[in-house]
């Protein structure tokens, strides 16, 4: 007996599996090994996103890679994604220059609660490349700034010649109304700043525990001890969020990989509370 | 003295003591202050005396030869400088030196220890006082040579 | 004639529905017997069918003999599903062609084949079922099994015997077909002319019936076909206790258990492969060696592989046990709260073609029976 037809399936070619044509508008070397790309769609507006998401960009004849947006959604222009160079597929995205096509899937995931965060102190704690998928989160707050109590950036990375947006990081330490606390694991002779792990900075920042939302995001070694961190202030499991990574293959759904115990990366999140994933958070090999 | 009284007593770890302990840390404490770049102690001295910070930064460096000094670690505010005034021999394995200027209480660790010789209960407590501090910072120290970002 | 009456036909009559069938434009896919088991494959008439065949199913073991009647579907389920047709093994999504004027994907066009699955038991028609929820229920819909599903035609056979390692019982699926089919077929095996009951399940069903002669069943008929069905209910080979099975599984994932099943599993994911509901895949690109057209191409995969969960340099589940309670709690427990069903259907294919004969269902009453019962090593909490 044949499935219920839906009359809102297109039986056209192409399909949520096929990536739409992009076009490289800007590229810039940030770090040695890590490139921010504008992309602008070569037919149609940009779709509109959240802070959070991610798309799949898929370099022809290699693959794809998860990217999460790293642009102000509000912004005109295209996609902005910043992408380090890991594997052959990120070898080839961060090759690309302006004027060079691309494949985009997306937007994909459930994003940062940056709505629900409003009326709340604010921390962002961002671990190496994780300050990436933050920025646009830490911009649509800092656009409303007015709607959120104490917001604080808290930033550990690995070295400071490996810092990720250090003009923006300055420029928002400027402001007079944000924390902004960077540290290094690993200082060289001209860093004056703080050196040791990005969970010594949590103790130290300004934010009332029983009425603050955390967005935290970076490798899960990191993330795991930055929301224990947080967690010994007082703050809510339900109140920490996080972005997780899983293996990803088709982004949608449909194809397994990402599954995180009953969660799917790729709807369920990337951005989850902790209170949902903690118990499985600490096991092995989940 | 009772400016630092009233001083100790603003320190988190401190409120959690008797009032018998208060006297006998206070007894054994004095008032610093050190300028950007001051050394608190150097690597090889008598650790005769720690600090807790009450403003400022010190950082945590190692020197090796025809090398500017290495920054292990920074530490600020409440923080405690130094571990090796627990266990013997008793020196310092490091410099520790302000970054900014820096206010810090001292802690006289050879009359302390003295203090802790003499009442074994005592003695227990300051273990139980210091050792929550120091693991943090080791546990912290570890996952700085995990190295997390490399390749992330 | 109405959905839910019921007919008898001969077995020339049942040779004349499948031809029927056929002509209607359908490929018609059904049982037959090759390489030493019964897999599914295209079938024009009656004599493709496994007739006096039975299969006699183990942990681990899987032989065909010879039935002392001839029965056409005396046997249960084989090492192939309905899903290599629904969720094809290999499949071309799109292609990528570079040109001077740019970039531009372009949708495979292969023909998509119309089919007639023919001798469906009930607890594939619940697989199918399951499938359908995963690839057409979701935000996004799955264009490739949509196309396949819309025009499937479904002509169930309840089983008249169990299987020894079948337990579709337990997990309420079977052994005869409620729903799902256009046509249902119960063999009577009782040496009359009209042996073959047929239930009518849809309209579309009902039409294809009127291409052959058919008459109405007598209630000694359908009492008797019944109580075929209850019979085999009866004579499960397996059995699995599915009350809070989901909690009990989710909250014992540092069990022991998963260190003793870790001894004996190979990883070879044959498990993956027969199962019905396993739906999991990866992707390929592969590209000319002009660097012109780049295709991308879907085939199945298995979360027992290593590459799996492959990310930032290694996979999140290295050790065997993991594997194997990623497979086993997705399938029991997880499933569960993604798609609101348990994805286990109990055709016990994964018991039958395990190398090792690893049973869910033993694995499943071993956490039950000692529940709490943490893993001594070190694999378990972070």
């Amino acid at each position: 007996m044949p499935a219920e037809p839906d009359a809102t399936v297109e039986l056209c070619a192409i399909d949520a599996f096929a990536p739409e044509i992009y076009r490289v508008a800007a590229a810039q070397q940030e770090l040695h090994d890590t490139v921010t790309l504008e992309l602008v769609p070569e037919n149609g507006a940009r779709p509109v996103f959240a802070p959070g998401q991610f798309n799949m960009l898929y370099a022809f004849g290699v693959g794809e890679a998860a990217i999460s947006m790293s642009g102000d959604p509000t912004a005109g222009g295209g996609y902005v994604h910043t992408v380090r160079n890991v594997g052959a597929v990120s070898a080839a995205i961060s090759g690309l220059k302006a004027g060079d096509q691309i494949g985009v899937r997306g937007p994909f995931g459930a994003g940062w609660p940056v709505a629900e965060a409003e009326g709340s102190d604010v921390v962002f704690a961002a671990g190496g490349l994780g300050l990436a998928p933050l920025r646009p989160a830490i911009y649509q707050v800092l656009k409303h700034r007015e709607r959120y109590g104490r917001v604080a950036i808290l930033f550990g990375t690995r070295s400071p010649g490996d810092m990720l947006y250090r003009q923006e990081l300055e420029s928002w330490r400027q402001r007079l109304d944000i924390e902004v606390d960077v540290t290094v694991d690993h200082a060289d002779a001209e860093w004056h700043g703080n050196v040791g792990v990005v969970t010594g900075l949590v103790r130290r920042a300004t934010f009332d525990p029983a009425d603050t939302v955390a967005m935290v995001c970076g490798p899960e070694v990191m993330m795991r001890f930055t929301a224990a961190a947080l967690g010994d202030t007082g703050l809510a499991a339900g109140s920490i969020y996080l972005s997780m990574e899983r293996n990803m293959k088709c982004a949608i759904g449909l194809c397994g990989h990402c599954q995180f115990g009953p969660d799917f990366i790729c709807k369920d999140g990337p951005v989850m509370a902790y209170d949902r994933i903690a118990e499985i958070f600490a096991l092995r090999e989940v | 003295m009772e400016g630092l009284d009233a001083i100790l007593r603003k320190l988190p770890f401190f409120a959690d003591l008797t009032p018998d302990q208060q006297v006998l840390i206070s007894g054994c404490a004095r008032n610093h202050r050190f300028d950007a770049g001051q050394y608190l102690f150097r690597e090889g001295d008598a650790a005769d005396e720690f600090f807790i910070v009450r403003h400022g930064q010190v950082a945590l460096e190692i020197v090796a030869p025809g090398r500017t000094p290495r920054v292990i670690s920074t530490l600020g505010e409440d923080e405690v400088v130094g571990a090796a005034w627990l266990v013997p021999p008793y020196r310092w394995m490091y410099d520790a030196r302000a970054r900014t200027l820096t206010r810090a209480i001292g802690i006289d660790a050879a009359c302390l220890r003295g203090k802790c010789d003499a009442d074994p209960a005592l003695g227990y407590d300051m273990m139980k006082l210091f050792l929550p501090m120091l693991v943090k910072q080791l546990h912290s120290t570890q996952l700085q040579l995990l190295d997390v970002y490399m390749g992330h | 004639m109405p959905i839910g009456d019921k007919v008898c036909i001969s077995r020339q009559e049942l040779d004349a529905l499948i031809k029927a069938i056929g002509a209607e434009g359908y490929e018609v896919v059904g049982p037959t017997v090759r390489d030493g088991a019964i897999v599914y494959d295209g079938i024009g008439g009656v004599a493709d069918l496994p007739e006096g065949w039975t299969d006699r199913q183990e942990a681990g073991r899987y032989r065909l003999e010879r039935r002392d009647d001839d029965a056409l579907f005396g046997y249960v389920v084989g090492p192939h599903s309905w899903k290599q047709f629904l969720h094809p093994a290999r499949e071309t999504l799109w292609r990528a062609r570079k040109s001077e004027t740019g970039l531009k994907i372009e949708a495979d066009d292969a023909e998509v084949p119309r089919y007639a699955f023919f001798g469906v038991r009930p607890c594939e028609i619940a697989a199918i079922a399951i499938q359908d929820k995963v690839f057409l229920d979701g935000p996004y819909r799955d264009r490739s099994y949509d196309l396949r599903r819309r025009d499937n035609f479904i002509v169930a056979i309840n089983c008249g015997e169990a299987g020894g390692t079948c337990f579709c019982t337990s997990m309420g699926t079977g052994p005869k077909a409620t729903t799902g089919f256009d046509l249902a077929l119960t063999e009577l095996g009782d040496g009359s002319d009209h042996p073959f009951l047929i239930e009518i399940g849809s309209a579309a069903g009902d039409a294809m019936l009127a291409a052959i002669s058919a008459q109405a069943a007598s209630d000694a008929q359908i009492v008797a076909a019944d109580a075929i069905s209850a019979h085999t209910a009866d004579n499960m080979g397996r059995q699995m206790e599915t009350a809070g099975l989901k909690e009990l599984l989710q909250a014992n994932l540092t069990h022991k258990q998963w260190d003793d099943v870790a001894e004996r599993c190979l990883t070879c994911g044959n498990c993956t492969m027969v199962c019905p509901t396993c739906f999991c895949t990866t992707v390929e690109d592969h590209s000319d060696l002009a660097g012109e057209v780049a295709e991308r191409v879907r085939s199945w995969d298995s979360c027992f592989t290593m590459d799996f969960s492959f990310i930032h340099g290694g996979s999140v589940r290295p050790s065997t046990g993991a594997r194997y309670r990623q497979w086993m709690t997705h399938k029991l427990a997880n499933w569960i709260d993604q798609f609101g069903t348990s994805g286990c259907v109990g055709c016990g294919r994964c018991i039958t073609w395990c190398p090792v004969g690893i049973d869910i269902t033993e694995e499943a009453a071993a956490i039950r029976a000692n529940p709490g019962r943490v893993t001594e090593d070190a694999h378990g909490r972070a």
